[in-house]
């Protein structure tokens, strides 16, 4: 099965990487970088939990803190999780639909670094105070990840913090967007013959249905930070009350893009679970088209939830009971794929790997987050639940109890793939257990926190509410802790396998689908040859693999582009135009634009084949 | 797969720069809408005047909408040209579409510079600021697209446009399109239906 | 429902392994507002405590029964079951409907217009702090919100800046106060007694500092109160350390930000007319004695981060008078 001519082996150096196209470079930009974020998001709420792990805590100031609390979670939403998720997105989903690459490489080499300067721009907030005069070093956002207006507005909030926060969105706004576009046209374009939408791995699927909630869910947080960018820059009053604006139409705009924002958040996760479980228990996918609609359907509903978030607002009982009723029923959708999950358990021969004991603690910690959503999807409880420490336990359980157990399935998963390398087992053990212990001791005592009367979002809370709350939030940083011990064990645990881990070879888990029949890492082109599907589960398939043929490739050279710099270039053109509002200088958008325009121009008009 | 977009083997049938730009209108869809549905909501809330009915100017509107209707018409145009090859009513198209986009930002420049005079500003009130904003960000599109015309046409006059990139007018001619039905949406909900 | 905060709470206490009170709890109401959403709430809870257990035993049998073992057979490649996807479809539902029904039921009952001969008071959120107005009365005051027991009362909710929440867990759930809106919270106290709450939607540097009491009262001790509140504080003695401090109120300008009977009218800061018939100061967080009121008077935002209230670097001299000034406004 060789070429004939074999292809120049990957170019390397910072160059290379600058230009690079190929979508596994790209996935691996995104892993390394969307950690390091992820870990930096951690540092805050290790800080958070050090402040608030006694009563009058006196570890940081109040601005400082609600700058920590604010930066955690714009971190781990989209500088974190979203891009983690892309990584497996950029890397996987070409070789699971058969694809050599992306639809549009030079468009997301793009976003891998739209991202990485978004995500550098709103991070420089915490160093640039004194380009602001501000007096201190730190003028990181400080209104909370869901900056409601009009505490955002200039008069409530007059530093560069609100500015860095919705300038910086906007950018890592353009990122997810070009990405969203490439994954779509991706995968309903580029799969290879054979590969209906029904023989889709469900990793693809949800991948599919993520993007489509990108896609549509994005322009509406854009619009809402643009409305608030021209009240703070321009003198108009969207939201603000004097001239007859309203506070809500930012809560609205910002929940009809935040609710779809969390369904993009879990449902890569719970594609890959839908990939690790059949693997590991040798046994297809129970009720693989119901998991399917089941995705789709969350998309959709997704849309008609969002002012769960605002029971406390008073929209009224009729609304409250809309909301309630849609809220309720998308539970359905969901509990339904957790029983298929376990029915595909159910029946197999489970191999107890690493990747298995994540997708299994996604399971066991996303029933809780479920049945807390439950809680809240009535009003009349919300009513003391919203905005305690009750609903900071229920989207812990469902984001990291959820995403990040199912991201780190994944990566053990995958990383064998990636690398050619497997990761340490017995390190990926005693990683698995000491974040679910120290997640369950983080975050259960929340749910209780919340209930005895702990509001969120309060830099310091009284020896008044009881000396259990106060133990109850010691144990909490105490979990916090063992998180962040588990996760220099998984750090660890990727720096030796470069040097120890065990060769992985083309299949080391017997998996069903494509990417398990070419060599890891793969080849620049992926695939020697596209071959044509015939099975849902290809290598599983004794028909399938007799279709793939023996003998030479289809062609003779599998073309691989040789990069651009140009996506680099237009890249860098929004960062300097977000600096020219936030430094208020005029030139800095020109330049801004220019660069944009001149990356646009090249990138049109260059000669690159795919 | 090599060489050029065209001869790729797609799933769908669609080449994918069309299929790309299909999910990038409806995206667009989903911007616009939010926009227009920030003015449609604080329609009637504004605390102090010029109101919609004192200054908006339906017969000049009405003519600038007939305008974009054409250069839509001109865009039609241009694309059947340079697909049958025909670079020379192809390039004349392609500028008279263009031109006519010049046209509507001049009467839309007209318009604002004449509200600001009459004391309809971004800051007057919430009119004034849904209105620009809804407006502008749609005059801005017209922009993108003018620019991307002139572009097509200069390369055509340097002959480097030809029946082989049918698909860049194309998909050029969806943007126009699209951005001249999102200003009859505008047109209908700001100026007809007060 | 009183089985199950009895229960939930025995639980916590269980699980905290010390002492029992939590001046802040959602789970002892003291007014119909909390008992109806503790009776809803446990209603939930208990369904979602079943649900846990089926799904969670069901998934360790699971791993345990069907673990991979050395020679065993290879499984079947079951695809599907439409029986089962049917039912595990329909009892999640069905269990909805459950939650769903008592839901709407307790969202028209508690979302309810005030019955007639409810006490209206009227509450502004401030950064960061809780102005009470009983427009009925003639009350203006703060932060300590007094009510008669076994009346129901109308709360108008309005905001003076941002977005606050008022929340008091012992009456029930909270309601936002939202620039250009009028919210209201209805509800009955139950029990006498005194209750924290706080603000519960973050509105700046000192969201934590916000925090509030409701005091319901008996019969006698309410009228008492009302009686106070409407009277004038006695006037001060001429010569004393109270009236050096009334002139040193006037001195430091305080009469721009406060109301104090007669001799000043500001709106920006809370009405300081009985202040010091009020067991706090600072929005609840510092304790209204002599101590406290030094330390609030000597450095503002060093005591609550972004305090609108400026240090006016008062000597100790003018803050002893101030402080003996502001202890007999009664």
């Amino acid at each position: 099965m060789s070429a004939v001519h074999a292809p120049a082996a990957p170019a390397t150096g910072w160059k290379s990487w600058i230009t690079t196209t190929d979508h596994k470079r790209i996935g691996m930009l995104y892993f390394f970088t969307a950690f390091g974020f992820f870990l930096i998001g951690g540092i805050e709420a290790l800080m958070i939990r050090l402040q608030l792990a006694q009563p009058d805590g006196r570890l940081v100031s109040a601005d400082t803190y609600n700058q920590l609390f604010t930066m955690h979670g714009t971190t781990m939403v989209f500088l974190a999780l979203m891009p983690l998720s892309a990584a497996f997105f950029n890397y996987i989903i070409p070789l699971q639909i058969g694809a050599r690459d992306v639809a549009f490489p030079r468009l997301n080499a793009f976003s891998y670094w739209v991202f990485l300067l978004g995500g550098l721009f709103i991070n420089a907030s915490w160093f640039a105070g004194p380009l602001f005069h501000a007096g201190h070093l730190n003028v990181a956002p400080n209104g909370g990840w869901f900056g409601y207006a009009n505490l955002t507005e200039r008069q409530y909030s007059p530093g560069p913090n609100i500015d860095f926060w919705l300038l910086g969105l906007q950018v890592l706004g353009i990122a997810s967007l070009a990405a969203g576009f490439n994954f779509i046209v991706t995968i309903l374009n580029m799969r290879a013959p054979g590969m209906r939408m029904m023989r889709l791995p469900v990793f693809s699927w949800m991948t599919l249905v993520t993007q489509f909630l990108v896609i549509t869910a994005f322009p509406v947080i854009t619009v809402a930070l643009v409305l608030l960018m021209f009240d703070r820059f321009f003198g108009t009053h969207f939201y603000l009350p004097a001239a007859g604006g309203d506070p809500l139409l930012w809560q609205h705009l910002f929940w009809l893009f935040g609710h779809p924002e969390v369904y993009i958040l879990i449902l890569p996760a719970m594609g890959i679970i839908s990939e690790v479980l059949p693997t590991f228990a040798r046994k297809p996918l129970f009720g693989y088209t119901v998991v399917v609609y089941s995705g789709v359907l969350i998309g959709f509903m997704g849309w008609g939830v969002w002012s769960h978030h605002m029971f406390s607002v008073g929209l009224g009982p009729i609304a409250d009971s809309v909301f309630s009723g849609t809220t309720m029923l998308i539970a359905v959708p969901t509990g339904v794929k957790i029983f298929n999950w376990i029915a595909t358990l159910w029946g197999g021969q489970i191999r107890g790997t690493t990747a298995l004991h994540f997708a299994v603690g996604f399971i066991a910690m996303f029933v809780i987050g479920g049945l807390s959503g439950v809680m809240h999807a009535s009003p009349p409880a919300d009513l003391q639940q919203t905005d305690t420490y009750f609903v900071v336990a229920h989207i812990h359980y469902v984001l990291f109890g959820g995403t990040i157990l199912g991201l780190f399935a994944g990566t053990y998963y995958w990383w064998p793939k990636m690398t050619g390398r497997l990761l340490s087992e017995t390190l990926g053990k005693w990683h698995f257990w000491l974040i679910i212990i120290g997640m369950n001791l983080a975050f259960f005592p929340m749910h209780f926190i919340g209930l005895l009367g702990m509001p969120r979002r309060i830099y310091t809370y009284s020896r008044d509410l009881g000396p259990g709350i106060a133990t109850l939030n010691l144990v909490s940083t105490v979990g916090a802790f063992l998180i962040a011990v588990a996760l220099l064990v998984f750090i660890w645990n990727l720096w030796r396998t470069r040097t120890h881990g065990q060769p992985a070879g083309d299949d080391p888990w017997g998996g069903a689908t494509l990417e398990w029949t070419i060599p890891s890492p793969p080849p620049p082109y992926n695939f020697d040859f596209i071959p044509t599907v015939v099975s849902r589960l290809p290598r599983w398939s004794t028909t399938q693999m007799r279709a793939i043929p023996e003998g030479s490739p289809e062609e003779s050279l599998p073309h691989v582009p040789s990069g651009s710099i140009w996506p680099l270039v237009t890249a860098l053109g929004l960062p300097v135009l977000a600096c020219a509002p936030l430094t208020h200088t005029l030139w800095l958008a020109f330049v801004g634009a220019g660069l944009l325009f001149f990356g646009i121009y090249r990138w049109a008009f260059e000669p690159f084949e795919v | 797969m090599t060489h050029a977009a065209a001869e790729h083997h797609t799933s769908m049938g669609v080449p994918s720069r069309k299929m790309a730009f299909w999910a990038f209108i409806g995206s667009e869809c989903l911007l616009f809408g939010s926009l227009i549905s920030t003015y449609l909501v604080y329609k009637g809330r504004s605390v102090v005047g010029p109101y919609p009915h004192e200054i908006l100017n339906i017969p000049l509107t009405s003519f600038s909408t007939f305008d974009l209707l054409m250069s839509s018409l001109m865009m039609v145009l241009a694309l059947a040209a340079v697909q049958r090859g025909d670079m020379k009513w192809g390039k004349i198209w392609l500028l008279s579409t263009a031109l006519l986009g010049i046209v509507f930002l001049g009467m839309q420049t007209y318009e604002f510079t004449s509200f600001v005079r009459e004391g309809l500003t971004l800051q007057t009130n919430l009119f004034g600021a849904t209105f620009f904003v809804l407006t502008g960000t749609h005059g801005a599109h017209v922009t993108v697209g003018v620019i991307w015309l002139l572009t097509l046409f200069f390369r055509a006059l340097q002959g480097k446009l030809g029946p082989e990139h049918a698909l860049t007018v194309e998909i050029s001619g969806l943007y126009w399109h699209f951005v001249d039905v999102v200003w009859i949406v505008i047109f209908t909900v700001v100026y007809l239906i007060q | 429902m009183r089985r199950t905060s009895y229960l939930l709470t025995v639980l916590l206490l269980a699980a905290t392994a010390c002492g029992g009170h939590f001046p802040q709890t959602t789970l002892q109401p003291k007014a119909d507002f909390g008992f109806a959403i503790q009776g809803l709430f446990g209603d939930i809870f208990w369904w979602a405590v079943v649900v846990f257990t089926v799904v969670e035993t069901l998934l360790v049998v699971t791993l345990i029964r069907f673990r991979a073992r050395p020679g065993g057979p290879t499984p079947k490649p079951l695809h599907g079951h439409t029986v089962l996807e049917i039912a595990w479809t329909l009892a999640p539902a069905l269990i909805l409907v459950f939650i769903a029904v008592p839901t709407v039921r307790t969202i028209f009952s508690t979302e309810a217009p005030a019955p007639a001969g409810a006490l209206k008071v009227s509450v502004i959120g401030h950064q960061w702090w809780w102005e009470y107005r009983y427009p009925d009365l003639g009350i203006t005051t703060a932060n300590e919100l007094h009510l008669p027991v076994g009346q129901p009362v109308d709360l108008t909710l309005t905001t003076a800046d941002v977005i606050h929440s008022f929340w008091d867990p012992a009456m029930g759930g909270k309601r936002d106060l939202i620039p250009t809106h009028e919210n209201h919270l209805v509800f009955r106290p139950e029990s006498t007694g005194t209750f924290l709450g706080q603000c519960a939607e973050f509105c700046g540097a000192s969201h934590a500092n916000m925090r509030l009491r409701v005091m319901v009262q008996g019969d006698s001790a309410w009228k008492a109160w009302v009686a106070d509140q409407q009277a004038l504080p006695a006037p001060v003695k001429k010569g004393s350390l109270e009236e050096q401090g009334a002139q040193a109120f006037q001195r430091y300008g305080c009469t721009g930000c406060h109301t104090m009977g007669d001799m000043a009218h500001g709106i920006v800061g809370p009405n300081l007319t009985h202040v010091a018939s009020r067991t706090t100061i600072v929005g609840g967080t510092v304790v209204n004695d002599s101590a406290g009121l030094a330390r609030w008077i000597g450095d503002p935002p060093g005591t609550k981060p972004g305090s609108l209230m400026p240090n006016m670097h008062v000597p100790p001299a003018d803050i002893a008078a101030l402080v003996a000034f502001l202890r007999s406004m009664k």
